[in-house]
């Protein structure tokens, strides 16, 4: 059962054309994460779905209704904005219970949807608070909090963790995930933070420059990574790419394929050994970053970008001293010469 | 350290310089109160002395039970406050329109508004006269309100629209997912939090119309119609010796403006900071 | 692939009704002020530009017709006006430097904390308040020898031989309204310029500290070329409205004493009000006109070169 159609759907301000033909597919009760770098559309695309910005062209279906045309409030949807958006002149009780005053629900069903919400969150000491008075977490909870008062249909958040530090970024994830949960809601969610995308996402949308390159659960877009953008997008450290005709760089055969233009081997999927005839790549290491539970290993070989190693524990090889790579086999990708993965051996 | 600035040299100039600016200001307003409380007698003999040696309320009860005051107060209390809410209605639709929307003309319409800022109000004294004559709104308290409601939309429209500037769109578009249309977000988020803009905006048009002398002199002529500034006017040329009269009728009609500017100018600063000096 | 469309309900009538609405609404909310700006401010404008190729004097009804470029050419002729001119001059150049400076020095003041800014920042600001044509009359009184405290002091420090109006006399009566404008003006500046200096990023003056700039250092290359474009926009809306504003002078010397004191925008208001010649005075209206515009032409210009130096 599909919660929201994409059909064709395209974004344009004026003379520049933001989204191009976006057609996507989002399940009922799916939690759908779109990432990309800055500009890509991201938060043009939320903004459409939630109605706060018209469509150039195509269908926007929510279930079986066309909803093109519907007002942001005629859509049950909620939406959790990257600045919060509280009300300044409400207490968190009133900010909480907006949607629902506006409703004309009685006080007494307010009171019980709002305190329930306030309970989930942890806020219900903080009723009587104004924003102006709350730390950026608090107020972080007030806005999920205002959503999740309106039970609604499809939740859509644009980078909501990311004005918060990184430990209550990842408490806040958790609580996000659990809600998710429990709620069983459709969730479409905006982050720039790899963590989040892979960790939240049924399904993670990768964007660019107003196209989607591709759309996949987490690990099938860690594992089979459609094109040399996603490849790199996705995975930190990033992928290496290593050019077919790099010096340094000597495959097997086996492992080679005639239209390869670019190879990708994740950090994570290389072995170091001596720097010797076995050797898939050979180099120097030129910075050592020992994290405690991995060790990476920034390597010179002869390239611009510094090729990536990270091993698990902790490696006592020098800087300096020159090594060998062994890529495992089956982690290694190899793009034709317009950067498309190529699937078959 | 910073605590001890007050000592330093630097420090004494600066407040020096401040105690400068504040005399300069208040003076000639201490100076019409003066005379207003010195008895008619001492008027000569003291007119110059700093500080009178005897005071009284005389001319302000004569000014109020004597004279045509009360009037001319009345009529400009009317077309002042009648004022300040018109402009503050039409700039505030006005200037919401310019800070949340794009349409086609609005560019025009910026620089048509910036043009009436520019050209010499007074060239259109005549026109309007004949226009006013026409419309038999001469010499009428309604004709006031709408020839100063027009002058002061535009100044009114920017101001309002720097305060909605400085509101988050996010804030509206939240309001509107919550289940407003766009006229419920306005009223009951946006417009709760322009409430200074509101104040900053009323308390400026009220200070300029409770001020316009020219337009009024020449719109304005039975005695009953006359707003504060024309009336004071014809006190001036009626009765010129009895100074201490007029300035306590001066000292009256400081009184209104100068409260509404003094709770607004706050606001004023604020909201300029917020939005109107950005562009 | 084929995929039958959903439609939604009413289609056709719902979406073009809506698309009209979201066109409609922004003009909804600005007709009020455009009808009104329109109808009493730019129909009388053009009106009143007619008015000057015309003779239209309510004291001869019945010379009443078109007449070229007449009008202007008793304009040329016409001493007062050329008086008049060098008048307006003087009288804007002069209040504004005034006002200008001092109400800078007002705004740096005022942008520090100390104790009782709250209080003197509403008692220097009030002057703004004073109804102009009460701070005319009040500046009068002062400098009437009768009652007001100038002419003594000035006498008394040896600029005067006795104290005597300086508003009775034509070679110093322009100074009078002059120095109750900038009295009157001082506050506007303070205000705009004090908003402007409190928009400016205070990290950034923490960070050229860190660097080792001096007071100066950081008022000359932060905070001036921030205030830049303000300035150059409220000095340019000042300059018009100054050379505009007739109140004081109507109100303080009427133009007087013997003439010498009229600026363009009085004489104007004296055409009309008391001669009832409205053809000469939007005459006179257009020639300040079209040196105001011609002004604000140069001050734009500079402007966009200040910005861009940023
Ligand atoms: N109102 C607008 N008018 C014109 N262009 C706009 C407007 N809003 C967004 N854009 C442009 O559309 C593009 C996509 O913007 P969008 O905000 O969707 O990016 P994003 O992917 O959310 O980026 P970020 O990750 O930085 O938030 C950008 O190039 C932006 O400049
Ligand atoms: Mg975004």
């Amino acid at each position: 059962m599909t919660a929201i159609t994409l059909n064709s759907i395209n974004k344009s301000f004026g003379p520049v054309h933001v989204l191009k033909d976006i057609s996507l597919e989002f399940n009922k009760g799916e939690f759908v994460v779109l990432v990309g770098p800055s500009g890509c559309g991201k938060s043009t695309l939320l903004r459409m779905i939630a109605g706060l910005e018209p469509v150039s062209s195509g269908d926007l279906i929510f279930g079986e209704t066309r909803v093109n045309d519907l007002e942001p409030r005629e859509r049950d949807i909620a939406m959790v904005f990257q600045s919060y958006a509280l009300y300044p002149h409400m207490n968190v009780e009133r900010n909480l219970g907006f949607s629902l005053e506006l409703r004309k629900r009685d006080a007494a069903e307010k009171q019980k949807r709002t305190s329930h919400a306030a309970g989930i969150l942890g806020l219900d000491k903080l009723l009587d608070r104004f924003p102006k008075a709350l730390s950026g977490g608090q107020r972080q909870r007030v806005a999920m909090g205002r959503a999740i008062v309106r039970d609604p249909q499809i939740f859509l958040f644009d980078e909501p963790l990311s004005n918060l530090d990184a430990a209550l970024r990842i408490e806040m994830r958790i609580e996000i995930a659990k809600l998710h949960q429990r709620l069983g809601t459709t969730m479409v969610y905006v982050t720039h933070d790899q963590v989040e995308a892979m960790t939240l996402a049924d399904r993670i949308v990768v964007m660019n420059a107003g196209n989607v390159e591709q759309v996949g659960t987490p690990l099938d877009l860690y594992s089979n990574p459609a094109n040399l953008f996603v490849a790199g997008f996705l995975g930190s450290p990033k992928m290496n790419f290593v050019s077919h005709d790099d010096p340094a760089l000597s495959l097997p055969k086996a492992l080679t394929h005639p239209k390869a233009k670019t190879y990708g081997i994740r950090p994570e999927h290389i072995q170091v050994t001596a720097p010797d005839d076995n050797a898939h790549l050979i180099g120097t290491i030129d910075v050592v970053e020992r994290l405690g539970s991995d060790t990476i290993f920034y390597i010179n070989h002869g390239a611009k970008q510094p090729f990536v190693v990270r091993v698990p524990g902790i490696d006592r090889t020098a800087l300096g001293e020159k090594i060998g790579c062994i890529f495992q086999p089956n982690d290694l990708h190899r793009f034709n010469a317009d950067g498309q993965s190529i699937s078959e051996k | 350290m910073a605590s001890r600035t007050s000592f330093s040299v630097a420090g004494t100039l600066r407040y020096a310089a401040i105690i400068l600016y504040v005399l300069f200001a208040l003076f000639p307003i201490y100076w019409l109160v003066k005379i207003a409380i010195t008895p008619d007698r001492l008027i000569y003999t003291e007119g110059t002395h700093i500080w009178p040696s005897t005071f009284t309320l005389d001319n302000f009860t004569s000014v109020l039970f004597l004279t045509d005051f009360l009037v001319y107060f009345k009529n400009s209390m009317i077309v002042s406050l009648g004022t300040a809410f018109f402009t503050t209605l039409v700039a505030t639709a006005a200037g919401y329109a310019f800070s949340r929307f794009h349409f086609r003309g609005k560019a025009i319409i910026i620089a048509l508004m910036l043009i009436t800022q520019m050209f010499p109000l007074l060239m259109i004294i005549a026109p309007i006269y004949k226009i006013m004559a026409g419309l038999r709104l001469l010499d009428s308290l309604t004709g006031l309100i709408i020839v100063y409601t027009a002058f002061n939309v535009p100044f009114a429209t920017f101001l309002m629209q720097g305060f909605f500037d400085g509101i988050p769109k996010d804030l509206e578009e939240a309001a509107m997912i919550d289940g407003c249309t766009r006229f419920e977000a306005l009223r009951k988020v946006i417009f709760p939090l322009t409430l200074p803009g509101l104040a900053a905006t009323l308390g400026f048009i009220f200070t300029a119309a409770w001020s316009e002398l020219l337009f009024a002199l020449m719109l304005i002529n039975s005695d009953d119609k006359m707003t504060f500034p024309v009336g004071l006017k014809t006190f001036v040329s009626k009765f010129a010796v009895d100074w201490g009269q007029m300035m306590a009728a001066g000292t009256l009609a400081l009184i209104p403006s100068c409260i509404f500017f003094i709770l607004i100018q706050r606001f004023l600063v604020q909201g300029l900071t917020a939005g109107a000096v950005k562009g | 692939m084929t995929m039958a469309l959903p439609t939604s309900p009413g289609k056709g009538r719902g979406r073009p009704l809506k698309k009209l609405h979201w066109l409609v609404e922004p003009y909804l909310y600005l007709s009020p002020a455009i009808i009104l700006i329109a109808l009493v401010m730019l129909v009388p404008l053009v009106v009143g530009i007619s008015y000057a190729f015309q003779s239209i004097s309510l004291l001869n009804p019945f010379e009443t017709g078109w007449v070229g470029f007449a009008n202007f050419e008793k304009l040329w002729a016409d001493r007062l006006f050329w008086k008049a001119l060098t008048n307006t001059f003087w009288w804007t150049l002069g209040s504004l430097f005034f006002q200008f400076f001092l109400g800078l020095g007002l705004a740096l003041l005022l942008n520090r904390p100390f104790a009782g800014r709250g209080l003197v920042q509403a008692l220097v600001f009030l002057p703004w308040a004073v109804p102009a044509f009460l701070s005319g009359l009040n500046w009068a009184w002062l400098f009437n020898p009768i009652i007001g405290p100038i002419p003594h002091w000035l006498a008394a420090i040896g600029i005067m031989d006795e104290p005597q109006n300086i508003l009775a006399n034509p070679k110093m009566a322009l100074w009078g309204p002059i120095v109750a404008n900038i009295w009157f003006g001082i506050p506007f500046f303070a205000i705009t310029l004090l908003a402007a200096l409190q928009s400016i990023p205070r990290d950034l003056y923490e960070a050229a500290s860190i660097d080792g700039a001096s007071v100066w250092q950081s008022f000359t290359k932060i905070t001036v070329p921030f205030l830049a474009p303000t300035i150059a926009i409220t000095v340019m809306l000042r300059t018009i409205w100054i050379a505009n504003f007739a109140d004081l002078i109507y109100i303080m010397t009427g133009g007087g004493p013997a003439n010498s004191t009229h600026i363009i925008s009085s004489y104007i208001f004296t055409t009309a009000f008391r001669r009832l010649d409205f053809a000469y005075a939007s005459t006179l209206a257009i020639a300040l006109l079209v040196l105001l515009l011609a002004y604000a032409m140069l001050i734009l210009q500079m402007r966009k070169h200040l910005v861009k130096g940023i």
